[in-house]
């Protein structure tokens, strides 16, 4: 058994082979980057994915490098779930009539950031998961617009200083609450949706197989930190995530079939407070596009309070 | 594999189902398709076609004319025989992943139900939405009557999916006029239409036995290769387009040409017109033969790749050249088909003075009369030696 109770993985028994493979030009410790290690370690080579636009697109891509051992294609920014769509339905007519993909029908995979996902990709992705694509869906969540220069994306948190959020004078950063992705997801009544942090890999790669093996469209909320665009040590992403599932910022839970179910409760991994929500500062200053939050501790606190309200939702859901 | 339809002998159908019909019997794997005024009937005639279990195919219901666009490069993609319709703000919609479909040298047919773009909104037909599309990368061909529609489309998908080709077709009808007009069509036995196109065969598709990249980052040092690759394929494209129209022939007897003309021997002007006001502007060139001027008709039906030589050598010896464009390139250097025919013209030692006329817009109608009118003024235009740079006909100032 591991962290979270699924006894799918252990260290020592997670495939040795790499689908995707180093060598990508991702920046020194992307996370979103070690998460597509993990992905594709959880499912295989039995696997198609269709990448949107974006840091995870550039990075792997650039002809005639190609760091993907699995089928691969990227068409545009917004539109990797209709892609997916289109892959899906095709190789599932195409079975049927006995021409092409006649033996296991291969996973598809869409890849989107956060703005690809909750922004400018939100209704082709609404369209698959309302059509019933049966397909595995991951917004690797790195809060900004990275491969353009960190601008705001609605995944963006509060507070947080980007190129089109920035910190000034008159201005705190960001202004607006992250959107809230996996309960759009679960509005459209499909049979799994979850979220997952690379630092927990265990846990993320169980979610992963899980999603494969459910009929129908399956949404995956990763939280994944972005050195780079969060002004930190290249060697604190997983160290970051840590601290936002700890803290309640950002909750592992999963929802299948409309059932919620907490994966990981900040309490049992906090030895003192009563209160479950861990204080969130220490997450938020080691971090450069929050440090213009330094003094400001009404918005601290405000983002501490939100954080609250967020977990006791959530809690509720799980005891319905 | 029963015929849905009567084959053999003309029935009259409406040219948007005659056209489902005939996509269902191309045995099409994948439709992903948006609804738009004049293009519902088409797709929703696919979607009974579908429905009644007689066409093995997946009808993806989009929620989008972008994601048609992308759900086809996706099913393409895998290797499945896609079609796809739309037009106007569904096509201007589409138009990022048009150059992406090309670009990924994907061989999905699309029909495109030509319709003016807003604003003001309209429903109605011209050719405003093709024009805007046209450096997309796709084979571009335009029909006049609902028999081309059918011939066309047959073809379209050979087209597409030869090995030489691998690009994506349009064929273009007219909304409305075209679209929703009952017209007496022949149709063709479906085992011998599936003969004459094929089985599809992807040379790559996505296929996690023989792993592979499609739509890679193109740094500097690729991008212009890869473009000119695209430019080659569309220009040599024409080959292929000629011999599928000569097979056409052979195998159900109507025969395609990338210029059609009509009463051109010894004509001394020519007036140049494309899609299905070509019909209204051929009663035209009868009532001015009959009245002495020597006058002939040339119709464009290949719009990519253009026909530039083939222009070049019919139009060249002509004095004048009057185009009719159904497209207004706002406060440009004329409607779209008219500069493109001048640029094939500039070059030559002698060259016909050409004059551009604009109309039909937004489903306005063009009469007899008006072509003829166009003609007359364009003869004086000659005489003068000089045309104003484009002009609107029809238009109350
Ligand atoms: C239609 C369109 N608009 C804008 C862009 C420019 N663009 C490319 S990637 C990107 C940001 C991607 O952000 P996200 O989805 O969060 O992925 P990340 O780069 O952070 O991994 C933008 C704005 C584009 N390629 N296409
Ligand atoms: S900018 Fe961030 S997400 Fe993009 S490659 Fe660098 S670390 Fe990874
Ligand atoms: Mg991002």
């Amino acid at each position: 058994m591991n962290e979270t109770g699924y006894g799918i993985f252990a260290a020592r028994m997670l495939p040795k082979d790499e689908p995707f493979v180093q060598g990508h030009r991702a920046c020194q410790g992307c996370i979103p980057a070690l998460m597509l290690r993990q992905i594709t370690k959880a499912i295989g080579r039995d696997l198609i994915v269709c990448s949107a636009t974006g840091c995870m697109e550039i990075i792997s891509s650039p002809y005639p490098f190609n760091a993907w051992g699995v089928p691969w294609i990227h068409v545009a920014f917004e539109n990797a779930a209709a892609v997916a769509s289109g892959v899906e339905e095709g190789i599932e007519v195409l079975r049927r009539k006995g021409r092409f993909y006649t033996g296991r029908k291969p996973a598809v995979l869409a890849l989107g950031g956060d703005g690809g996902t909750m922004d400018i990709g939100l209704q082709a992705l609404s369209g698959a998961l309302e059509r019933g694509t049966d397909f595995v869906y991951v917004c690797y969540d790195n809060e900004a617009y990275m491969n353009t220069g960190i601008q705001r994306s609605s995944g963006t948190p509060m507070g947080a200083s980007t190129s089109t959020s920035p910190a000034g004078r008159v201005s705190t950063g960001q202004v607006t609450w992250k959107k809230n992705l996996a309960e759009i997801g679960v509005a459209h009544n499909i049979p799994y949706v979850a979220t997952a942090c690379p630092s927990y890999p265990f846990d993320l790669m169980a979610k992963v197989k899980k999603a494969v093996e459910v009929k129908g469209p399956a949404l995956l909320h990763v939280f994944a930190p972005c050195p780079t665009g969060w002004r930190c040590d290249a060697n604190s992403g997983i160290k970051l995530g840590r601290l936002a599932v700890e803290s309640g910022l950002f909750p592992l839970f999963e929802v299948v079939d409309g059932q919620h179910k907490i994966s990981l409760d900040p309490a049992t991994m906090r030895k003192s407070s009563q209160d479950p929500i861990g204080e969130i500062a220490g997450y938020l200053f080691q971090q450069g596009r929050f440090r213009h939050l330094k003094g400001r501790d009404e918005l601290i606190q405000a983002i501490q309070e939100r954080v609250r309200l967020e977990w006791q939702k959530l809690k509720a859901k799980t005891e319905r | 594999m029963k015929n849905r339809i009567e084959v053999g002998k003309p029935v009259g159908i409406e040219v948007s189902i005659a056209q489902s019909e005939v996509v269902a019997q191309c045995d099409v794997d994948v439709i992903a398709a948006y609804p738009i005024t004049p293009q519902t009937h088409i797709v929703e005639h696919l979607a009974e076609i579908v429905a009644d279990g007689d066409l093995d195919a997946a009808f993806i219901p989009v929620e989008s004319e972008h994601s048609a666009m992308s759900a086809c490069v996706g099913s393409s993609a895998v290797g499945a025989r896609t079609f796809t319709a739309t037009c106007s703000q569904g096509l201007a919609l589409m138009h990022e992943i048009l150059y992406i479909a090309s670009g990924l040298r994907l061989p999905i047919v699309m029909s495109c139900v030509n319709r003016a773009l807003s604003a003001p909104i309209n429903i109605w037909g011209d050719q405003s939405d093709i024009m805007a599309e046209r450096d997309t990368g796709w084979v571009q061909i335009f029909t006049e009557n609902g028999q081309e529609v059918v011939d066309q489309t047959i073809c379209a998908f050979r087209i597409a999916e030869d090995r030489r080709v691998m690009l994506p077709v349009i064929v273009n009808l007219d909304g409305f006029s075209m679209s929703h007009v009952i017209e007496p069509i022949r149709f063709y036995d479906t085992k011998q239409v599936r003969g004459f196109v094929g089985v599809y065969q992807p040379p790559l598709r996505l296929d996690p036995a023989q792993p592979m990249m499609f739509g890679p980052v193109g740094i500097p040092e690729i991008y212009t290769e890869a473009k000119k690759a695209n430019d080659v394929a569309l220009i040599e494209s024409r080959q292929v387009i000629e011999e599928v129209w000569a097979a056409f022939a052979r195998e159900f007897g109507n025969a395609y040409r990338a210029l059609e003309t009509y009463r051109t021997d010894d004509a001394e002007y020519l007036l140049l017109t494309v899609g299905g006001m070509s019909e209204t502007a051929s009663v035209a060139i009868d009532a001015l033969r009959e009245q002495g001027v020597k006058v002939g008709q040339v119709k464009l039906r290949l719009w990519r790749p253009f026909p530039h030589d083939d222009l070049a050598a019919l139009l060249g010896k002509a004095r004048g050249v009057f185009v009719f464009d159904r497209c207004l390139s706002t406060a440009g250097p004329g409607g779209p088909v008219a500069s493109e025919v001048k640029t094939s013209l500039y070059n030559l030692r002698e060259r016909p003075l050409v004059v551009g006329f604009i109309g039909g817009l937004g489903g306005r109608d063009v009469t007899v009369q008006q072509f003829a009118d166009m003609v007359h003024k364009g003869i004086g235009y000659v005489a003068a030696g000089a045309a104003p740079v484009y002009e609107m006909v029809g238009v109350r100032e």
